[in-house]
């Protein structure tokens, strides 16, 4: 009898990633059906963070509702609730004076200065590995970003959450030495930033690692409702500060960095550059800042709620990390009605599913990252 | 014979509990280089000046741990796996002239020897992988495996490159060569041979950039993912043996071994291997890690070849100036 050679299929290997995984930036699970080293198709399994944020908000009075929005994206918490404070403030067309916007402004921007810079330095984890050169990344962004942090501290008393914004306007008055403290920090961090562009930028292994992985179409980037830095690195010239212009960026000038690819690299150095435009505007910002109103309403704990009139309203922010949308569904009362979070992450995120399979599975932690999702901001 | 006994093991624990002293204070060192390049200060709080005691408290630490085991694991060879590496890193100091005046062994193959025995720790990763019933550690192993024995050949060749010049396999002889001038310095073949040699060393102790048996990125924490206490303790250890083994024989093959500016000792191949030690660690806390196609692509379509092209050019060296 001949011996016959059987070829049996046994399939694609099908490995976790997540929702314990050191890889994933949060809780985030990540079914990976493998032929070799190669990945043929991906599952993800969303909701391990999910909060109710947008159920509890409808319990929750308007002035009530900022700093809860706050824990939503939480390496930018600010940009949460102005594009919570901005909606409300359109739907009772409530003025906001000069200086409130030029603060909120200033302090969405360090914030998206130090998001980037965890954006980075977790893109350095994914790369290298938390015992190689990614941890010394890793470490040199949050050493910058702890400065941010100290700002913010002596700004609003708060080193993250820092609640400044409320309908209406500000909470904090930017004082003389904090504005010294920020021109300090100008000067400290622009070299450093521009030396981590030269730095990253031109590494070997950076650039073998990223260049062409996870390539994005501007197509596919639309069809998926991708925003911010993603979107921008696939060459589509979309900013809401720009494009649907908000608070006081029309009076503000800076560039919106754009790449061509669409792919990892792209999308870095994207953020890079976005970086150093952040810290044009917080030149202009802390050279210019009119005096003023802190706000147009009384106190926050004033007794009279606020009413929004009936019916629904939809308006977004630039967050760092995309086009964040909220739409009120307002009955009258002092409570919202329904509210929806359109959030980036989520729609970054959407796109694993057409871009992860048929790369290797070093590189499914790579792109992950280079989406730099919030999970916090993805389940809400 | 008792007697006889006492006296053939005392050499061989006396070397091991050095090696694995200068072991546990290389992990210190490490960490405080580290420390540095990150601007952080390291370990500090255990033993007075500079945290001295934390490797003893690691020790401590990890032999007390609970020592677990998957349940579908194969427990022989899940076992083994760890001893395995360790004793193999362990014997292949045998060979090497560093703690006594002479090594233990001395072959005249010894270089071969080393690098027979050493090459044998990719069983103990392979078993300790496989019987771990882990899907991380398989595809760790898988890699392992493909890494370990491609690198062998560069590592292998660029060894060799300096045996050929001196025409001995021996440490010795190869020592007593490099009396006045170091083969580092030789023009042209002893940059080359040992640009090859580090990079194909890095691969084979496991280092970033080529950490990919490990990459906790991807794999959790490679082949070590399902173990702990003291078997991960032996790991861990073997890699630094393993590892200050390669530094050992760098500074032997190409650093003169114990041939100092003023006194010949064999303290100086431990200061030296020290140093090259310390160069490996500023390399692997300053780059990302590489993809493990990439890497085999680089080994087999650059390193090798080179590697190759070298080799003749010190064969035609060789002969040129021996026979003409």
């Amino acid at each position: 009898m001949e011996d016959q050679i059987v070829e049996k299929d046994f399939g694609d290997l099908a490995i976790n990633m997540g929702p314990q995984h050191p890889a994933t930036h949060g809780v985030f699970r990540l079914k990976l059906y493998l032929q070799g080293e190669r990945i043929n198709k991906i599952e993800a399994f969303l909701g391990y963070l999910h909060r109710g944020v947008e159920k509890l908000t409808e319990v929750l009075d308007y002035d009530m509702i900022p700093p809860v929005l706050e824990r939503d994206d939480y390496l930018s918490p600010t940009s949460n609730s102005l594009g919570f404070v901005n909606t409300v403030e359109k739907m009772c067309q409530i003025e906001v004076p000069k200086k409130a916007s030029y603060i909120r402004v200033l302090v969405a921007e360090l914030q998206r200065i130090s998001s980037h810079l965890v954006a980075l330095g977790t893109y350095g984890l994914d790369l290298g590995g938390s015992l190689g050169g990614g941890a010394s990344l890793f470490l040199y962004c949050f050493r910058e970003r702890e400065k941010i942090l100290d700002i913010m501290e002596e700004l609003t008393g708060t080193r993250f959450h820092t609640n400044i914004n409320q309908i209406g306007g500000v909470r904090y008055d930017v004082k003389i030495d904090v504005i010294k403290k920020i021109n300090d920090l100008i000067k400290y961090i622009r070299p450093i930033l521009i030396e981590y562009n030269d730095v990253i930028s031109k590494d070997q292994i950076f650039i073998k690692r990223t260049k062409s992985i996870g390539v994005i179409s501007a197509q596919l980037a639309q069809e998926a409702g991708c925003s911010g830095p993603v979107a921008r690195a696939s060459g589509i010239n979309f900013d809401i500060r720009r494009n649907q212009t908000y608070e006081c960026y029309d009076e503000l000038d800076f560039d919106i960095p754009l790449g061509t690819n669409g792919d990892s690299y792209d999308r870095t150095i994207v953020r890079m550059k976005e970086n150093l435009e952040s810290l044009k505007i917080i030149e202009q910002i802390i050279n210019g800042i009119p005096s003023g109103d802190l706000s147009s309403r009384k106190p926050f704990k004033s007794a009279k709620l606020l009413k929004p009139p009936k019916g629904s309203f939809y308006s977004s922010v630039e967050s760092p990390r995309g086009e964040l949308g909220f739409f009120i569904v307002s009955d009258g009362s002092s409570i919202p009605y329904r509210m929806k979070i359109r959030s980036p992450s989520f729609s970054n995120l959407s796109i694993i599913e057409k871009i992860l399979p048929g790369n290797f599975v070093a590189d499914s932690v790579t792109i992950l990252g280079s989406l730099d999702p919030v999970f916090g901001d993805v389940d809400r | 014979m008792f007697i006889e006994f006492l006296s053939f093991s005392k050499p061989i624990f006396q070397s091991i509990t050095t090696l694995i002293l200068i072991v546990a204070y290389l992990v210190w060192l490490e960490r405080k280089i580290a420390a540095r390049m990150q601007s952080r200060i390291g370990p500090y709080l255990v033993g007075k000046p500079h945290g001295w005691l934390q490797p003893l408290a690691d020790a401590l630490k990890l032999m007390s741990k609970d020592d677990s085991k998957p349940s579908s694991s194969d427990s022989l060879l899940f076992n083994f796996g760890p001893i395995w590496v360790m004793v193999v890193s362990l014997s292949a100091f045998a060979l090497l002239p560093f703690y006594f005046d002479n090594p233990m062994i001395n072959a005249s193959l010894s270089l071969m020897l080393f690098i027979a025995i050493s090459s044998l720790i990719i069983v103990g990763i392979f078993v300790s992988g496989w019987s771990s019933s882990n899907k991380y550690s398989l595809i760790s192993v898988m890699r392992s495996v493909a890494q370990i024995i491609s690198y062998e050949i560069p590592l292998v060749i660029s060894l060799l490159i300096p045996c050929i010049l001196i025409g001995s396999l021996s440490f010795g002889d190869i020592i007593e060569s490099q009396k006045n001038i170091w083969f580092i310095f030789s023009p042209g073949l002893g940059q080359i041979s040992f640009v090859i040699f580090f990079i194909s060393a890095l691969a084979e102790g496991n280092r970033i950039p080529f950490d990919l048996s490990e990459a906790e990125s991807e794999l959790v924490s490679g082949y070590t993912t399902e173990y702990s206490g003291i078997k991960f303790a032996l790991f861990y250890l073997a890699e630094y043996v393993h590892l200050f083994g390669i530094s050992v024989l760098g500074s032997i093959i190409f650093f003169g071994g114990p041939h100092g500016p003023f006194i010949t000792s064999n303290l100086i191949i431990v200061i030296k291997s020290l140093v090259f030690f310390t160069f490996i660690v500023f390399v692997r806390w300053s780059f990302f890690r590489i993809r493990i196609d990439q890497l085999l692509r680089f080994n087999w379509s650059k390193l090798i070849p080179i590697s190759f092209v070298v080799l003749l050019i010190a064969c035609l060296t060789k002969y040129f100036s021996e026979f003409n």
